[in-house]
């Protein structure tokens, strides 16, 4: 499970001297709580997405199972397959209308860097999401399996609120 | 004076409280139970029971960048979800929970509340006409078109019970009911056979007005984005969803009051505001239920339920039932 640690710009302005922690820290956690979705699959890993909604895995326990169909009621964005050169402008589009906070996860190795696509020759196929979106979670896998899905969701929500779900079981207390 | 202006006060905050408590907690009912139904556990993990869910909803949603599209007209784009929150709000004004909750008991209660329901339909159009997208306008247009169809049944069936009752007053309505079950106005009577159907007319277009699946048109995904709140986020969304589970609220308590004896026990044991809530939420149960397992109709499906069978159907049952009472 890759995180990429980009500086958030916001980290480089001083901190006042009022200060909201426990605000702050209550909104994150309201936040990481309801990641609703984007209901948009590209390719064969949003049927992986589709699985991670349904019965046997449930992404609906951590309260992401809200796939909106409007970009303007969505937090989370899942690139979930290859995106082809034809696609990004829609794509770009789609996370332009997204409202503020909003994190993208690249589900699948076509939309972390081309997969199986990178090869001399192709014209056809962007090599990775984060080519022209900002990406927060890479899952690789091809596709991942649900398992992988729902690991990236719980990555994510560390990732925005610094808030474990789980104690890690293989951590030494 | 002072005290009445308390009381109306009061009535404002539990009216406020109990519609946002409702539409707060319907939401976690209703995607619990959609779990329930597909075979998942839905959310469980946030709290025990997954309770914590709506706060944290509620949290996301209210600290969501608020925007206004470009080209939006403002005024409409802003009105409309307070619009539609009002009336919802306001017809609980009405409704007797009990022999003594009532917050104003009116001699056009049942007016009042079904005038407030169409203006529900105002604020969609505003919603859809205010956002300057093509399909939150054709998602208002067609639930506004399914509003009307189905005001007209429901106003008929509605009358058919106000000729029986002889009151528009909702409180007296339901006293008059007092007893049993068999005092109930769903049950046939001489002077009433047909009333078991006019129940289920009722309801159906209680369904359609709330804008629930089956007929939950305005918002089909597969060809309106989300429709009439496509571009409403953060919480101008949010008041579209509360009210929502408010209306349904209200639509339930009518259906409870208008057919089902309002705050009366089966069985007249115990008459209170406990039997009230357990019919109402055992018809949102129901509403919940049939929203996860029936598919959605069409447009024209849709239409033509209402206007080529429940409106002659209602018409008829309302002639039958004026020349009985005059019989009878």
């Amino acid at each position: 499970m890759g995180t990429q640690n980009v500086p958030s710009p916001l980290e480089q302005i001083p901190s006042s001297i009022v200060q909201f922690a426990v605000a702050d820290k209550l909104i994150n956690i309201g936040r990481v709580n309801s990641l609703w979705p984007l209901t948009f699959g590209i390719a064969c890993c949003a049927i992986e997405m589709m699985a991670t909604g349904c019965a046997r895995f449930d992404m609906s326990r951590f309260g992401a199972e809200v796939f909106r169909p409007s970009p303007r009621q969505a937090d989370l964005m899942i690139v979930a397959g290859t995106v082809t050169k034809k696609m990004m402008p829609g794509i770009k589009v789609l996370y332009d209308q997204m409202p503020e906070p909003k994190w993208v996860m690249a589900l699948g190795n076509c939309a972390i860097s081309g997969g199986p696509f990178a090869f001399e020759g192709q014209y056809s196929i962007v090599l990775g999401a984060d080519k022209f979106l900002p990406v927060d979670i890479y899952i690789p896998g091809c596709p991942p399996r649900p398992e992988a899905l729902l690991e990236g969701i719980l990555q994510l929500e560390n990732k925005i609120s610094g808030w474990n779900r789980w104690k890690d079981p293989e951590a030494k207390v | 004076m002072s005290l009445t202006i308390l009381n109306v006060l009061a009535a404002v905050v539990a009216a406020i409280a109990f519609a946002a408590l409702n539409a707060a907690y319907l939401v976690w009912a209703e995607r619990r139970g959609a779990g329930r139904i597909q075979r998942r556990p839905g959310p469980n993990v946030n709290g025990p029971f997954g309770l914590l869910q709506p706060p944290c909803d509620g949290i996301k949603l209210m600290t969501k960048q608020l925007m206004i599209p470009g080209g939006a007209d403002k005024a409409l784009f802003m009105v409309a979800p307070v619009l539609t929150m009002i009336p919802a709000i306001a017809s609980f004004v009405t409704i007797p929970f009990s022999n003594t909750i009532v917050a104003h008991s009116m001699n056009v209660g049942v007016l009042m509340v079904i005038g407030f329901a169409s203006l529900g339909g105002m604020a969609i159009l505003f919603a859809g006409w205010g956002s300057r997208n093509k399909y939150s306008v054709m998602a208002s247009v067609r639930s506004v078109s399914q509003a009307i169809s189905y005001e007209v049944p429901l106003f008929i069936t509605a009358l058919t019970v106000v000729l029986i009752t002889g009151t528009l007053n909702l409180h007296e309505m339901a006293s008059i009911q007092a007893g049993g079950f068999w005092n109930w106005n769903i049950t046939p009577s001489l002077s009433s056979p047909l009333m078991p159907v006019s129940f289920l007319i009722f309801f159906i277009c209680i369904l359609a007005e709330t804008n629930r699946a089956p007929f939950d048109l305005g918002e089909a995904e597969s060809e309106l984005v989300a429709g009439f709140h496509t571009e409403y986020g953060s919480m101008g969304f949010g008041l579209f969803f509360m009210a929502e589970y408010a209306h349904i609220v209200i639509g339930t308590s009518l259906i409870t009051i208008l057919f089902l004896g309002g705050w009366g026990c089966p069985f007249g044991l115990y008459p209170g505001v406990w039997w009230f809530l357990i019919k109402i939420y055992f018809l949102i149960f129901s509403f919940i239920l049939i929203r996860w397992t029936f598919p959605r109709t069409t447009i024209y499906g849709l239409l033509n339920l209402s206007w080529k069978v429940l409106i002659p159907i209602t018409l008829f049952n309302l002639l039958l039932t004026a020349g009985l009472l005059k019989v009878f």
